[in-house]
Order: C-alpha cells, then sequence, then structure tokens
C-alpha cells in the first residue's frame, strides 16, 4: 500500500461525495417530503403560457428548491434525488452481474485451461468486437413491454460488462495457478472447487474491488446514454439521462433544467471514478504517484 | 513467409468473428415477437394480407433460413416479391427498409459521409491532444502541469458526451453565437460551412475521448521509463528528446493504437449520442429513427455495418502492431 497525502485527499472527498449521493438516493422520500414535493405532480402555475418555468434560475424558490421541469412544472429537486435512485440501482445491479458473470468466467477460464479457455477467449474478442451501445439502443427499443425496464437494462448493460474484468481475472488466475502454495493444495488433495475458493479467490479479492468500484461510473453512464436516447428507463420514473435529454429542447430558454440533472450525473461519476482511482493507486505500487 | 501468415492468420480470424456476430445479432432481433409483416400490414390486417406480406419480405421461413437469404443477399443480392410489385435489392444486400421502400445499403450510404467526418476528425484532434498531453504529464511528472493536465482528464473522463455537447452547444451557440447549433453541410456543397458545422462537435468528442488517451499515455509512458533500455539508451548519452520520442513511445503506442482501434470503429458505426445532440444526420440518427419506427432491416443492417466497421478497425491495429513492433509478427 502506498499512501500519498494528494491523492488520498482526491480519493475521501471522492468517497464522501458518493456516500452523499447514497444517502440522498436512500431517503429520497424524505428528502422530497421536507420539500414538500414529488417526482410526479405537476404544476402548471409554476409556469409561463409557453410552458418556460416562471422566475429565476428555471423557477427556483422556497417550495422548488432546484426550480421546476419545463412543460409540466414537476419539481426539479424531487426528479434529481428519486433520479439518483434510478442511476444508483441500475449502476449497482449491472456491476453485480458484470462482475459475478466475469469473475465466474474469467477465472475457470484461467484455472481449468484447454479448449474452454480458448472459447472464452474467443467469446470476449467477439464482445470486445461488438457494437455495443447500437446494439443496446436496438434491442431496448424492440424488447416486448411487458419485460421490465429497469431490468432489462440492468441485465443487458450487465451482459455487456463482464469481459473486461474476466480478461483481468483470467490473466491473473493463469499466474496464480502456477504458485507452490497452490500446488501445495493440489498435493494434498483438494479438489478444483476447493483450491479455486480457497487458494485463487482470496488473492484476487483486491482487483475485484477496484474493477467493481471503476465499472460503476462506466454503468451508471450507459444507463443514462439509453435514457437520453429514449430507451432506457421508461417515464415517468425519473433518470437523470432522462431529463438530460428532455433538456436538449429547452437549452436555449431554460438552461437551468439541464445544469441540474446533468450536474448531478457529473458529479456521480467522477466521485466514483476519483474513488477507483485511489483504489487503484493504493494497491497498485507502479503506478502510484 | 511469416509475415503473410500472420496477416492471413488475422484476416480469417476477423472474417470469423463476423460471421458468429452476425448470426448472432440476426438471431436475436428475429426471434424477439416484433413481427415486421404484422408492423408494416396496415389495418384492417386480415390473415391473407398478413401472409402475403411475410411472403413478400421474406419472413414466412425459420431464422436461420432468412439468415441464409441474408447472407445470399450480400454476395448476390436479392429480390423481395415477384412480378411487378417487386423490389430488388442489389449486392452487397444489406436488407430492404419496406417503410423507406430502399435498400438499406443505400441508406447507410447516404449518411455514412457524416459520421465519417464526424468521426476521423474528432480523432485526428484527440490522438495528437490525448498522446500530446499523456507524454508530457509523465515526463513531468508531479508538475503542476501533471497535476493540472491529469485533473481535467479525470473531469473528461467522467463527463458524459451529451452533456458536454450541450454544454458547448450553450456556450457557443446561443451565448457566444460563435457556430451553428445544430445541423450539417457536405463538403461538396461547401467546405467552409462543412467545417463550421463540425468545428463544436469534433471539440467536444475530442476533449473526452483525449481525456482517456492522456491518463493511458501517462500511466504507460511511466512504466516504459522504468525499463532498462530506457536507462540504456541514456546512458549512452542520447538526448533526452530521443529517448522519450524514438524509445519510450514506440512502446508506448501498442495499447494506445489498440484502444484507438476500438474508438474509432465504434464511432464510425454511429456516433448515436453525439449525433443526436448536434442534430447530425449520421447513421446514428439513421439508426434512432429506424428504432423510434421499428424498421426492423435497417436496424439489423446498421448493427451489422457498424461491427463489420470495428472488426476491420481491430483488423487494422493488428496489421499496424507489426509495423510499431516487428516482434510481433515472429
Amino acid at each position: 500500500m502506498n499512501f500519498d497525502v494528494r491523492k488520498d485527499r482526491w480519493a475521501a472527498a471522492g468517497a464522501l461525495t458518493v456516500a452523499l449521493f447514497l444517502l440522498a438516493a436512500a431517503f429520497a422520500p424524505v428528502l422530497c417530503a421536507i420539500e414538500g414535493q414529488d417526482p410526479y405532480t405537476y404544476d402548471l402555475d409554476a409556469l409561463d403560457s409557453s410552458g418556460v418555468p416562471v422566475g429565476f434560475g428555471g423557477g427556483i424558490s422556497a417550495d422548488h428548491w432546484f426550480g421546476v421541469e419545463p412543460l409540466t412544472g414537476r419539481d426539479l429537486f424531487a426528479i434529481v434525488v428519486y433520479g439518483a435512485r434510478t442511476s444508483l440501482a441500475v449502476g449497482a445491479g449491472a456491476t453485480a452481474v458484470a462482475v459475478v458473470l466475469g469473475v465466474l468466467i474469467g477465472t475457470t477460464a484461467g484455472f481449468f485451461g484447454g479448449w474452454y479457455d480458448r472459447v472464452v477467449s474467443r467469446t470476449i474478442d467477439v464482445l470486445f468486437g461488438f457494437p455495443s451501445l447500437i446494439f443496446m439502443i436496438a434491442l431496448g427499443a424492440i424488447a416486448p413491454a411487458s419485460v421490465p425496464r429497469p431490468l432489462l437494462v440492468v441485465a443487458v448493460v450487465g451482459a455487456f460488462g463482464w469481459p473486461s474484468i474476466a480478461r483481468v481475472l483470467r490473466g491473473q488466475t493463469l499466474v496464480l495457478r502456477t504458485r507452490t502454495y497452490v500446488t501445495a493444495a493440489v498435493a494434498m488433495g483438494a479438489g478444483p472447487a476447493r483450491v479455486m475458493r480457497r487458494e485463487i479467490l482470496p488473492n484476487l479479492r483486491a482487483t475485484i474491488i477496484v474493477y467493481a468500484t471503476t465499472l460503476i461510473p462506466g454503468m451508471i453512464g450507459v444507463e443514462a446514454a439509453l435514457s437520453f436516447l429514449g430507451v432506457g428507463v421508461a417515464p415517468p420514473t425519473p433518470s437523470w439521462g432522462r431529463s438530460i435529454g428532455d433538456a436538449i429542447a429547452w437549452v436555449g430558454t431554460d438552461p437551468m433544467f439541464l445544469v441540474f440533472p446533468g450536474g448531478a450525473l457529473f458529479l456521480a461519476t467522477l466521485a466514483f471514478n476519483v474513488v477507483g482511482d485511489g483504489l487503484r493507486d493504493a494497491l497498485d505500487t507502479r503506478t502510484a504517484g | 513467409m511469416t509475415a503473410v501468415r500472420f496477416v492471413g492468420g488475422r484476416i480469417v480470424g476477423a472474417l470469423v468473428v463476423l460471421l458468429i456476430v452476425s448470426v448472432g445479432t440476426y438471431a436475436v432481433f428475429y426471434l424477439l415477437p416484433a413481427d415486421p409483416a404484422q408492423l408494416s400490414c396496415g389495418k384492417p390486417c386480415t390473415p391473407q394480407r398478413l401472409a402475403d406480406a411475410r411472403a413478400f419480405m421474406g419472413v414466412d421461413v425459420p431464422w436461420w433460413q432468412q439468415y441464409l437469404d441474408f447472407l445470399g443477399g450480400l454476395f448476390a443480392g436479392r429480390t423481395f416479391g415477384s412480378g411487378p410489385a417487386a423490389v430488388h435489392c442489389g449486392a452487397p444486400c444489406f436488407g430492404y427498409s419496406f417503410r423507406l421502400d430502399a435498400p438499406v445499403s443505400t441508406l447507410i450510404a447516404d449518411r455514412f459521409a457524416v459520421t465519417f467526418s464526424l468521426a476521423t476528425g474528432a480523432a485526428v484532434l484527440w490522438l495528437l491532444l490525448g498522446v500530446g498531453a499523456g507524454v508530457l504529464s509523465a515526463v513531468r511528472r508531479g508538475s503542476a502541469w501533471d497535476r493540472g493536465a491529469m485533473t481535467f482528464a479525470v473531469a473528461g473522463v467522467s463527463a458524459p458526451s451529451y452533456l458536454v455537447g450541450l454544454l458547448g452547444i450553450l456556450l457557443f451557440g446561443f451565448t457566444l453565437d460563435m457556430v451553428p447549433v445544430g445541423g450539417y453541410t457536405p463538403f461538396v456543397d461547401s467546405p467552409l460551412d462543412w467545417l463550421w458545422h463540425l468545428v463544436l462537435p469534433w471539440c467536444v468528442l475530442a476533449f473526452l475521448f483525449a481525456a482517456v488517451y492522456a491518463r493511458l499515455t501517462r500511466g504507460q509512458m511511466l512504466e516504459v521509463l522504468g525499463e532498462d533500455y530506457i536507462r540504456t539508451a541514456r546512458a549512452k548519452g542520447l538526448r533526452e528528446r530521443r529517448v522519450v520520442g524514438r524509445h519510450g513511445l514506440r512502446n508506448v503506442l501498442i495499447p494506445v493504437v489498440t484502444v484507438f482501434g476500438l474508438d474509432l470503429g465504434q464511432l464510425l458505426g454511429g456516433a448515436v449520442i453525439t449525433e443526436r445532440v448536434f442534430s447530425l444526420p449520421g447513421l446514428g440518427s439513421l439508426l434512432l429513427e429506424a428504432v423510434g419506427n421499428v424498421d426492423l432491416p435497417v436496424i439489423v443492417g446498421v448493427t451489422l455495418f457498424s461491427a463489420v466497421l470495428i472488426i476491420l478497425a481491430n483488423l487494422a491495429v493488428d496489421l499496424l502492431y507489426g509495423v510499431i513492433d516487428p516482434r510481433v509478427t515472429h
């Protein structure tokens, strides 16, 4: 472990921001109750005749802390904190899917080798050479409406997220497999399952944690991108990406409608990236600054 | 001889990947319960009309048969329906949009120039900016420049493209009125207008991608500069410029080129988000329109076309490895 005061200060600020977002998401109903709003109620009184919010900064007031959404007058603060729920839940869910698949596939490929490893390695190559965003957009558009959208997004985004972590874990498992303590365990009669669980996986824990942390911001970004394009989480469930997509039409008349959800998305992604960088530097002495 | 085998092997590998991707894509989209014939049948949709539409589109056979027809169309072209109502789709036939009444390949060809202009222009900018900033940061590690550039880079990595794009439009389009807020003019109509419309999208994409490349280049360069052969080069009395430029950069370029191939391939296959933000009528917009209309042949065609581009880009990267690092071919 290598401690760098400046890097650690950054990482600490990132971790604090992540914690704040988690709290905001967890206590979204409480926060909205304090404000006295919810993300679904229309408030046409807050708009002028052309649908633009009345007043400073997109209708910021004691009633509407972040102003209101143009055309509907829904409370933007409520949309942003409930949007945090959507982003973090989908981000965490998709990361979990990707990490579980990546660990299962990557470690077994490295451990068992042979034709299985070759098939896995080829599959990873194919998935890297795949227009995944385009595929996700197309799939999101024609999947039947009976499938719940957030689940579909989690499954699809997670299913395209595993190759990077699987490739890294495969490489590390290949190295670990030849270590003397693994040979010793095998010599003492441990079966493959036991060796994997007791000898290999504990040594991969740090890598898995770092990779999971660095995957989360990317997953949040993909959910937001899909919702931005109109094929992600369906309305009226609040989503930062969809609000930003809606803000395109209003960027000239009500820029604050872009700034609040956009700022939230940027801050959350940045915070996760900084924490991931800090973790990686702390664990990898070679690149530590 | 080894070089020929290396190149041949890579090309065969690329073809195999392409075949697998196309089967997968085709199967997924045609197994979903979105019947293209049903969608185009109109109302009232009698069973007879539906059956006619299915036969006309060639979707009245199992999906693997449809896939084989599709493959055949790629090489020989194909004709849908018969008699005076028949439509012909010449080789390479990427499918036929019954909704737009045009071959998918024509639709793609019409839009590709836009996406190509956007992607290649941005790529030149981000390579220069990203690799340049990364090398400088590594060489002056810990300096004010390094800290500033890396702070900027982590912001660039975290910022979604549509957010940066919209803020750019807000600032340079609406507030400063320096560039148009969207749209596209073909190069052949007016090169100046073409440039004018693309400057902002280029800069936005270049900023976001340069951030990734600066981080990657810096990390690789730091690792390479710690190697023995760098110490040897310095010990020989080579100037620092040459040590970094020749001995360092050449080894840094391999991972950079790998990522570059993937990125450029992805972008050429449709910069969906950037095209949406800047109202550029490229491949990504074509896909989004097709998604809105549930125009299945176009969706499949564009997906496969972008897969082809990514695989070609990867193939080009593989072959470039041999040029950058001759050891690869042996």
